[in-house]
């Protein structure tokens, strides 16, 4: 088994390569900074621009430009930004904005997600998998910028009707706020909580149609009827010998949720104002700067296949067939 | 031995163990309500076994998840079902759960879906006892282990540690009878436990569930479509049709006296492994009813020969047939009354009439050819293998090793021959097919076709020899394309090899009325058509382009067991009329007796033995043949009784890894009582095919010798 | 002794047999599956609805999206404006009415290509195997790990001022993926059915087996799958208008509106909740239509089981 999740590891890697080099060419091949860059008042002199030019290395080949970014990242350095900062210095406080809004989120979103399924199976046709199934459509049907704005506008008479601001709407702590670290901690939970349903209802809604599904599926499989004829009451059957299988496809879908998720990511991350990866991915875009996309695009590809391999290692935990082959 | 003298472990053998009257199990479905079983009243006396037997619709399947409270929330019922005295309908979930797998247990069909794969075996079994609390958790899994040994599963400690999907389907099964036994219950509910698996192994099974009810002195409810089955293990039987029981006796009187068309009908319509093949098959026209909005009489009358107007208004009641009357008797039956559900069970009481006299028989024109070595070539195949290489890795695939599945396979066919090439799964044939089929150069070896051998073959020549080549498969469901109206389908070979438009519509006519269908059946959809009418649709379809060989893979299976009479009647028809010789696939040797005019079986990719059929059936030399055909249950209760069963140890090895010298040693009983030397050579020097019989008669043993293990009667 | 039997007895080869005729066509038995299932007929009906009232509407409408009525700024909705205005007096139903235009014609027309492609390309790598099929399915994977989004955001310097159907094919380009891999599943499944080896053993060859026989018959799979595309292009139609990467001004998309009233959310809810309603509402519809779709196509899934 462990070879097996290795040789699924280097794959991983040499995807994750070829899916930054693809976006690092298209960047390349479309961005033209120089042209923003020129427009600027007042123009810069000509000199200016051609040493722009060489100090973002627009003339070499894009295959070269691309191994000598990928060798600067061995030494730590990912480039610098059109504005000739080094692209390393906002990198890891912007991916430590994302890991805390995309965690929280995808685990509540999945825990959830898999509870409500697993309920809704069971209690198929009664009210409540119908309220459930409604829900999901709902939500699936919503764009993110919506559900995010639309949380906006549901919380604001709460926090009107309690005259104090019980959640916040934007930024990840309040600007200028400091006090106790458990005071500091509360802060960062207020600002937390409405981005996270944002996500969390998303991947909610995702997981419990598919853990439905497969939960329908266990139901009317042969071991459970065998379980049922030795002995065990159906709740019994279910839970012991039901839950568990119908568990593991639900390994395999961590890994596209994930993907979803991102993309969540982006659009809750611009509404909420929390200054991660993929607001940068926006200003990256908008200034049509090479560097930021690249490593932003590496940040997410390394994100979703580090998903992708903890799936399969869940799968793997969860399904004997498959640790032995 | 009687059920009284089988009586042991302390069983209470007064009164009967589950006593069930008027069951009645409906379902609702998309095109209505179905009912399922529709009065069924039945006893199964302690430590007796009763076969319940019947074909789809029956409700035989149904019945038995009724006793057990198993059946979907949707059903409905009502009836009374007494075990032991205690009405089991209108129990709650909970309390049923405390008799199920302990007083009353059940082994299912399909091996190879009823164990939950996440857990291990040994635990699974374990379960049966904590959930009763039978045993502690540490007895628990030293039981676990005994039962697994029971059973006889070698290496049980091992074994009880390993997961399910690494078990094979037989060994799966036997787990599953474990399981039923570990609380030593008074009534097991067999259903279909051995129609998945393959013969040998049915064997092994069957002889695990006679320990088992020798162990526990408990009843058995066997429910089968297998008469076979019926006539060596049970003790009573009860036919099934339509949801009511048709026909209940002692399983005696059962085979010799039958009072019932519609088990005249299934006697008459098994080929068996111990009579002759040319008198043909009685096939029963039609097929199974629909159970949605069942009409009032009988619901075999529209495929009884012996129908009255009354059959049609009034169904019968079941009745005993004691004496020439039919007469009303208490609904206390005695064990030994014979009960019949037919207005004329007197007359063929009566009458003594037998399956021939109600159905009359078909006419099948003799064979009549020049010997063997006078006719024609139309396949040989020689030294064709098939390996399929084991690759491991992603990026770089390194080859570890090979699936062995064809491994040196040789035969010939010639004119208007049948050859019937059987053996259990895993042993290559349908492989073997598949590479005839495919009309390319193979691994190793050669095939060629009507003297033109394949590797030289191009393109267009290859469409050719297709026109000779035809094949007919096992599914009826999947063998046609489900989106095509019946005629486009017989008639896609014809466009594939140019034939004009008003043409083909004139053939599909032509063969719609050989296979036995009517003309303005071209029209539509194969859903519409019921199994046996797919298969002969397949059949037309495979005939169109006049083939000389027609290869068929287990042509028969799949179908019910009262349809398929029928189909083979036409085969056998079709080739003495056409002239067409066929490769014929299969695992049910009884059918492959009654049709084959030669057999070659097949074990691990390599073929063990061949000769005509009235020598390897009759004094099959190979110590596989002898244990293939004494594992074939005939349907005569008397023969089964008397028959020696050669039983073969273990599993089927890996094809991957085949065992070194004769394949078959690690399974075959003569290997067991041979000396030192003598095994020696038969773990060194793989055999080689050798002449052995009259006839082309070769077989593939150091130690070949004649064993009879049937009666074959020619 | 011999019996007579009451009927002459029946023989294998004469007597043709009835086929039970109570079974319907099988296009009647879909029909009657899907109208079974009500959230699905109403979900057609409001679609049916939303495309009338998306290309007849501005016929009768009296404002154009571009018109600005300078008398009426930031008015709530009224019968003259009935979603009301913006902040430059343009009236919000009638930039609804085309962005909801824009919405549903590229949301077909992805839906249709992307679904149209990922079959071919799922049929030939489950069809032909070995190479062919591990070529394409580490294409597959390749987009599957790049959001579309990231992708098509990269790109839309390049469409600055183009016509609106290069984003339409870009859209086509990154939705097949997922679809591609369901169809590959199908085949690799239908390929060992008989009937395809029956063909296979006919001479047929194999680009006609693909297309006679195997796509025919994954037509179910397909039908419901184009269905949820269409849903899913027009969630990210205009997610990328939403950010400026989609539909450019002038043009107007319900992203674009959106993104104008996301700002004033609080303040002048009309700007922000009639595009997103009427957005969701779309989405919603497609999204059960395509399950009632199911349900009627694919009996086999647990939901269609009759009470």
């Amino acid at each position: 088994m462990v070879r097996f999740l290795v040789r699924r590891l280097l794959n991983y890697v040499a995807l994750c390569l070829a899916a930054t080099f693809v976006a690092f060419a298209l960047a390349s091949l479309t961005f033209n900074p120089l042209a923003r860059y020129a427009e600027r008042q007042p123009p810069p002199p000509v000199e200016t621009i051609a040493a722009k030019r060489l100090e973002l290395n627009l003339d070499e080949p894009i295959p070269v430009r691309f191994a000598e970014w990928v060798g600067g990242i061995a030494n730590g350095d990912f480039g610098t930004t059109i504005t000739s900062a080094p692209v390393g210095d906002q990198l890891w406080q912007r991916v430590g904005v994302s890991l805390r809004l995309f965690l929280v989120g995808t685990v509540a979103g999945a825990v959830l997600g898999v509870l409500i399924g697993v309920a809704s199976a069971i209690r198929q046709y009664r009210p409540s998998d119908y309220v459930a199934t409604l829900f999901s459509f709902l939500v699936l049907s919503t764009p993110v910028f919506v559900i995010g704005t639309l949380l906006k506008v549901a919380w604001l008479p709460v926090n009107q009707a309690a005259g104090t601001q019980i959640l916040y709407f934007g930024g990840e702590t309040t600007a200028g706020f400091s006090g106790t670290g458990a005071e500091m901690f509360v802060d960062r939970l207020q600002h937390l909580v409405l981005p996270t349903v944002a996500i969390a209802l998303g991947q909610i809604a995702y997981f419990s149609r598919y853990q439905r599904s497969a939960m329908l599926d266990v139901l009317a499989s042969d071991f459970l009827r065998t379980a049922q004829a030795k002995g065990l009451t159906r709740r019994r059957a279910l839970f012991t010998h039901g839950l568990r299988t119908a568990l593991i496809p639900m390994a395999t879908l961590f890994a596209f949720g994930f993907g979803l998720l991102i993309t969540g990511g982006v659009f809750t991350e611009r509404i909420f104002g929390w200054y991660g990866m993929g607001d940068w991915l926006l200003v990256g875009v908008q200034d049509q700067d090479t560097n930021i996309v690249a490593t932003v695009t590496l940040f997410i590809a390394v994100l979703v296949l580090i998903s992708s391999w903890l799936s399969d290692v869940l799968y793997a935990a969860l399904d004997p067939r498959v640790r032995l082959g | 031995m009687s059920a009284i003298d089988r009586d042991s472990a302390g069983k209470r053998s007064d009164g009967p163990v589950l006593q069930v009257r008027d069951l009645e199990v409906s379902f609702p479905t998309e095109s209505g309500r179905v009912m399922a079983v529709r009065g069924v009243s039945f006893d199964v006396a302690a430590s007796e076994v009763l076969a319940v037997v019947g074909e789809s619709g029956s409700g035989k399947s149904v019945s038995a998840l009724a006793v057990m409270g198993l059946l979907p929330p949707q059903a409905r019922l009502c009836g009374s079902i007494r075990f032991r005295g205690t009405e089991l309908i209108g129990k709650s979930d909970t309390d049923l759960s405390r008799i199920r797998g302990h007083r009353i247990a059940m082994v299912f069909q399909d091996p190879l879906s009823a164990l939950t794969p996440i857990f291990t075996v040994g635990d699974q079994i374990a379960e049966a006892l904590l959930i009763h609390g039978t045993a502690s958790r540490r007895q628990a899994g030293q039981r676990a282990v005994e039962l697994l040994d029971l059973v006889g599963i070698a290496n049980a400690t091992q074994r009880a540690r390993g997961f399910p999907h690494e078990f094979s389907g037989g060994m799966r099964q036997r787990v599953v009878i474990a399981m039923a036994i570990a609380n030593d219950p008074d009534l097991i509910i067999a259903d279909e436990p051995t129609t998945a698996l393959d013969v040998t192994v049915q064997a092994q099974v069957l002889e695990v569930l006679r320990t088992a009810q020798q162990v526990t002195g408990a009843a058995i409810a066997l429910i089968t479509h297998d008469l076979g089955v019926v006539a060596g293990f049970a003790d009573r039987v009860m036919v099934m049709y339509a949801g009511r029981a048709v026909e209940t006796a002692p399983v005696d009187d059962l085979f010799d006296h039958p009072r019932m068309p519609y088990t005249l009908g299934l006697l008459g319509s098994i080929p068996r492994l111990d009579a002759t093949g040319r008198h043909p098959l009685i096939p029963i026209e039609g097929q199974p009813p629909s159970m949605i909005g069942l009409g009032p009489g009988c619901p075999f009358a529209p495929r009884c020969p012996m129908v009255l107007d009354r059959c049609r208004t009034t169904e019968p009641d079941l009745l005993p047939v004691a004496g020439g009357e039919h007469g009303a008797v208490s609904v206390c039956v005695p064990l030994t009354l014979h009960t019949a559900a037919c207005w004329r069970s007197g007359e063929i009481e009566r009458t003594d009439a037998g399956p021939a006299e109600v159905f009359g028989l078909d006419d099948i024109p003799a064979v009549d050819l020049p010997p063997r070595t006078e006719r024609r070539t139309v396949l040989r195949v020689d030294a064709l293998a098939r390996h399929y290489p084991v690759r491991i890795g992603t990026i770089l695939r390194r080859t570890v090793g090979a699936v062995r599945a064809v491994d040196g396979v040789s035969f010939d066919i010639r004119e208007g021959e049948v050859l019937g090439l059987v053996g259990e799964s895993g042993c290559g044939k349908t492989t073997t097919l598949m590479e005839i089929l495919e009309l390319t150069p193979p691994m190793s070896g050669s095939i060629e076709v009507l003297g033109r051998d394949v590797a030289g073959l191009d393109r267009r020549e290859r469409l050719a020899v297709r026109r000779d080549l035809q094949v007919v498969f096992q599914d009826p469901v999947a063998s046609l394309d489900p989106r095509l109206p019946v005629g486009d389908v017989i008639g896609e070979p014809l466009a594939v090899h140019g034939m004009g438009r008003e043409q083909i519509r004139e053939r599909v006519r032509e063969l719609l009325a050989l296979v036995g269908l009517r003309a303005d059946h071209a029209n539509r959809y194969p859903a519409e058509f019921s199994g046996g009418q797919r298969q002969r649709i397949g059949i037309a379809r495979a005939l169109a382009l006049e083939p000389k060989l027609l290869v068929l893979d287990e042509p028969v299976s799949a179908l019910d067991v009262s349809i398929r009479a029928g189909v083979i009647n036409l085969l056998d028809g079709l080739r003495v009329r056409l002239g067409i010789a066929y490769l014929f696939v299969a695992h049910d040797l009884a059918v492959v007796g009654h049709i084959a005019d030669r057999v070659a079986v097949m074990y691990l990719g390599k073929i063990v033995e061949i000769g005509d059929v009235a020598t390897v059936f009759g004094a099959p030399r190979h110590p596989y043949t002898q244990a293939l055909l004494s594992a074939i249950p005939i349907p005569d209760p008397r023969v089964e009784r008397r028959r020696e069963r050669v039983l073969l140890h273990g599993d089927l090895p890996s094809p991957a890894d085949p065992p070194s010298g004769c394949r078959f040693r690690t399974r075959c009983p003569l290997f067991g009582t041979l000396d030192e030397t003598d095994r020696s050579s038969c773990i060194d020097a793989e055999p080689v095919r050798r002449q052995r019989g009259p006839g082309d008669h070769e077989v593939a043993c150091h130690f070949a010798r004649v064993k009879e293990v049937v009666q074959y009667r020619s | 002794m011999t019996m007579t039997p009451a009927a002459p007895p029946a023989v294998a080869t004469a007597g043709p047999v009835e086929i039970p005729s109570e079974t319907l066509s099988r296009g009647a038995l879909v029909l009657r599956r899907f109208l079974r299932n009500k959230l699905g007929v109403t979900s057609g009906a409001v679609l049916v609805l939303l495309f009338v009232v998306a290309f007849l509407a501005p016929v009768f409408y009296p404002w154009d999206y571009r018109a600005q009525d300078d008398l009426a700024l930031l008015t709530p909705p009224s019968p003259a404006h009935w979603f009301g205005t913006n902040q430059l007096g343009e009236d919000l139903f009638a930039g609804s009415i085309r962005g909801l235009q824009k919405s549903l014609v590229i949301g077909l027309l992805v839906g249709v290509i992307s679904t149209a492609f990922a079959a071919t390309v799922g049929a030939a790598a489950g069809y032909f195997g070995k190479a062919v099929d591990r070529a394409l399915m580490w294409v597959v994977d390749l987009l599957l790990v790049l959001p579309s989004f990231l992708i098509i955001a990269i790109l839309s310097p390049a469409f600055r001022g183009k016509s609106w159907l290069l984003l339409v094919v870009l859209l086509s380009g990154f939705s097949w993926m997922i679809t591609a891999r369901i169809v590959r599943g199908m085949t690799l499944t239908l390929r060992e059915r008989e009937y395809i080896k029956a063909a296979r053993f006919m001479g047929l060859p194999a680009w006609k087996i693909i297309t006679r026989h195997l796509i025919p018959n994954m037509a179910s799979l397909l039908i419901i799958d184009a269905t949820l595309s269409v849903g899913a292009a027009i969630l990210a139609e205009s997610a990328l208008s939403f950010f400026g990467f989609g539909i450019q001004p002038p043009d107007v998309s319900v992203g674009t509106l959106i993104a104008n009233g996301t700002d004033s959310a609080l303040t002048f809810p009309w700007l922000f909740l009639f595009p997103a309603g009427l957005l969701t509402l779309t989405v919603l519809a497609v999204n059960f239509l395509g399950d009632g779709l199911r349900d009627a196509l694919d009996p086999s899934s647990s939901r269609g089981r009759a009470r």
